[in-house]
This record gives structure tokens, sequence and C-alpha cells, in this order.
């Protein structure tokens, strides 16, 4: 059974009916003893990074995260379910889990196209994520695959070596990362289509070894 | 970089679509659900459905739809029509559509962008602007002018103002929709979509007077918007979104090209 962490943030029962049409089970949940018992853990995220930490510590779920991944279980975080596993987010100034070193910034203001316009933020749409390194997950998934965007943050991990993919909006940003049990993207893969199935259906059968 | 959006765009009538797809005998050319699957299959970015269903009281129907449709594609949709409350916002985004577009309740009470925004995030409230050409005045310096009731009432209100008006007030996106060019398949009125597009910071969907791709080159390059609506062109046959995108591409446009 996969565990969706149910923290009140954001749109989850996407991310369920992705891994129903795949054929996982799966389950929206916060209670600890199930989610203890999954398998592994979908760690979801739409909206701001301040109340979703709000949220993960009102139900504990901050503590059993990082206990979840001392204990080798695969865990997949999506948006602001990756930005939240870093440090810091400048979005208000959030202090966050601190499972991975870094911090998350905002767009800068200002950027442009190539025809002049300022670009616009948030960064909503699909754009091309470019595999950095080889990883279970992006298993059969064809170089050039797009992948559906809306965040007006981004992550700046400390450590190069766990960034995976990277997309170009103004500036060349993560948009995903690993490192051991842990994989995060800041795209939603529940709603990106072929490529965004296939990165859910590699990471259900992830032994959350990379 | 970032790629344009092609969204189809379906009307929904008490659970069905009004124009069907011309070109494919072996799905239900009335059934919204078969229609969203068929162009999620064909490379749509992202698919509208709006609810032109005249009675308030039958929207348990269309909260069917957006239900069956979220277990079928695995691409963004919004749903817009008839979206008055916080109450409406909240059921349609828990049947599973991804935004949802309000247009002459927002007109009426603003207020309403800054609570969904606050309540489900700026990326979920999409603001639809029905506009008309009026020529500058002092009362609508930017010559064009924000209408309701399918443009039979006009606001006195300059639609260059509400759009960064409603920018300010939480909006994620604006879905602009020339009263003048919808329906022609003539273009789309490239004029106002540069004006605001490039006046707001916030991605501008481009709707009314799609005919051809030429058009939607048009406003995706000169218009400047982010992505482009399309209805008729599609729905009857006339090309199929992947003809669109090729020729998008050929011409220089980002599109998303393999799903």
């Amino acid at each position: 059974m996969i565990a969706i962490l149910d923290y009140k943030a954001g749109n989850l029962t996407s991310v369920m009916r992705a891994l129903d049409y795949l054929g996982f089970p799966c389950r929206i949940t916060n209670s600890h003893d199930e989610i203890r018992k999954a398998d592994r853990v979908v760690f979801p995220g739409v909206g701001a990074a301040g109340k979703s930490m709000e949220g993960l510590g009102e139900l504990g779920l901050d503590k059993l995260l990082r206990e979840l991944f001392s204990a080798q279980v695969p865990i997949l975080g999506i948006c602001v379910g990756l930005q939240v596993l870093f440090d810091l987010s400048e979005e208000n100034q959030t202090r966050c889990l601190g499972i991975l070193p870094g911090a998350v910034r905002r767009f800068p203001e200002n950027m442009r196209s190539d025809e002049g316009d300022f670009l616009k933020i948030p960064h909503m749409g699909w754009n091309e994520v470019k595999f950095r390194k080889n990883h279970p997950v992006f298993r059969d998934i064809p170089a050039g695959s797009e992948f559906y965007f809306v965040h007006s943050y981004y992550p700046q991990p400390e450590r190069e070596d766990i960034s995976i993919g990277t997309t170009e909006y103004g500036i060349t940003f993560t948009s995903a990362v690993a490192f051991r049990n842990l994989v995060a993207v800041q795209f939603h893969p529940e709603k990106s289509g072929k490529p965004g199935l296939r990165l859910l259906d590699n990471f259900c059968r992830w032994s959350g070894v990379s | 970089m970032l790629s344009k959006r092609i969204i189809p765009c379906l009307d929904v009538r008490d659970g069905r679509t009004t124009k069907g797809i011309k070109f494919r005998d072996n799905i239900d050319i009335g059934d919204p659900v078969e229609m969203g699957r068929f162009y999620y299959e064909q490379g749509a970015d992202e698919i509208v459905f709006y609810d032109i269903t005249a009675s308030s009281d039958r929207r348990p129907i269309m909260l069917d739809v957006v239900r069956r449709v979220a277990e079928t594609i695995f691409i963004p949709f919004s749903v817009g029509g008839g979206i008055r409350t916080l109450e409406d916002m909240r059921d349609v985004l828990l049947a599973g559509a991804e935004k949802v577009s309000v247009n002459s309740a927002a007109v009426l009470n603003p207020d309403i962008i800054g609570q969904g925004a606050e309540a489900f995030g700026n990326q979920c409230i999409v603001l639809g602007m029905d506009v008309k050409k009026v020529g500058a005045s002092e009362k609508i310096p930017c010559g064009y002018e924000i209408v309701i009731n399918g443009g039979r009432t006009h606001m006195g209100i300059d639609a260059l103002w509400w759009a960064k008006e409603a920018e300010r007030l939480g909006a994620g996106e604006i879905c602009l929709n020339s009263i003048d060019a919808d329906g022609t398949q003539a273009g789309y009125e490239l004029e106002l979509t540069r004006l605001i597009s490039t006046g707001v910071r916030i991605p501008v969907i481009a709707s009314g007077g799609a005919g051809e791709p030429q058009h939607l080159l048009d406003v995706l390059s000169h218009g400047r918007a982010d992505a482009a609506l399309i209805a008729s062109m599609v729905h009857y046959g006339t090309y199929t979104i992947g003809e669109i995108k090729n020729f998008l591409s050929r011409n220089g446009v980002g599109v998303r090209r393999s799903w």
C-alpha cells in the first residue's frame, strides 16, 4: 500500500486518481500507524510552504517523515512536497524540514523572454526536464519529455550531486532531486500525461536504492 | 523553455457537449468525458470545460462530469461557467479540476478572486474576461471594455485596468475572450491580447476567433499570449491538435511535441 500524506494541503485526490489508474493500491491518510505500515510514501503539495509546514507540524508528520527517511522507505515529494524538504524557503522565510541541505528561492523579478517581454510568474505550463543522471524513476521516459509545472519558487540544493533533473525558465533550476531513498520533483507527474504516469509507475516499483 | 499551451474548450450543457467531434466515429460525440479523453490523447496541453447550463440547480450533473473527467485524463483541466461562491469553487476542485474560472461573478464581486486565491492558491483561480472594443475614451482609456451577459451588458470598466486589478487581487491566470472575435473563426483579437498579456505578469490565455493554425501562430507570437483556446477548428474535425502543433513548431513557436 502507498500512503499519500494528508496534511490538508492541496489537491491530493489527483495523485490518488493517477495511482488508481496505474493499479497501485493507495490511501490518503495522516494516521501514523497506517503510514508506518505503507511500502512507500507520496508527499504531495500545493500552496504555500508556511501553511504546509504548519499542517505537517500539527499532525506530527514532520517527525514521521524524518523517521521514514532514515528507515529507507521510498518517498516521493511533489511540488511544495519537494520544497519543504529543504532547510528554508524564501516564501515568508519559512523554516522547513531540513532533510535536504539547501534553500528554496523565488524566481527573480524582471526575467525576460527572447522577445524582451517579462517572463510570467508563476512558471505555469509544460517544460522540459533535462535528466542529469540516470535514476530508476526516469526509466523509459524519452529525453526531451515535458512535464507540467506551476510554481513561483524553485529549489537550490547545496549539493549539486542530488540534482537529477534541471529545467530552464529564465534561469536553469533544479526540477528533480534524489537522495538515497528520497526522490522529489518540482513538477506535477500526476498532471503530466504519459511521461508523468511513467514516472509515478517507476516510483511505485522502485526499491528505494538509487 | 516553457511551451505555449493549446487548450481545447468544451461547452457543456446539462452534462452533454454542445458541439460534436466530426472525424471519429468510435466515440460518443456528446459525452464531455470521452471528448476530454480524446483531446488528451491527441496532445492537448490542458482542457477547459465551460458549463453553459442555464439553471444553477443542474450543478450536480456538471460535478459528475468533472469527477469522471478527472479519472481519465492526466493533464490539468479547468472548469468555468456559473461559479459564484467559494462553495462552488470548492465543489469543482474537490471533484478533480485544477482550476476554476470566474467571470461575471468576479466583475460583480471582485472579492471572490482574493477569497478563492487565499483558500485554494492563486494558481487555481483563473479570471475569465469578456471584452469588447469600444474605442479609447476618458472612462475606457485602453479602448476595450468589460462586458457580461454574452456581451449584452457593458460594465463601464476598462479591460486593462481590470486585468491588473485581478492580478493584484490574486488571480493566477487570465482567460481573455474577445466578444468581437468570438465565433467568427477569423482570428484572435491580436491588439487586445498583446495589450493585456504585456500589461500583467500572470499568464494570459487568448480566446475567441480561432479558425486556422495561422491564427494561433499570430496570437502566440505577435499577440504574446501564453496559451490559446480553440473550439470549432478541432470540434468539427478541420484540424487535429497534432497538425496545429506541427504548424506552430515549424514556424518557431515552442510547443509540447510528444505525449
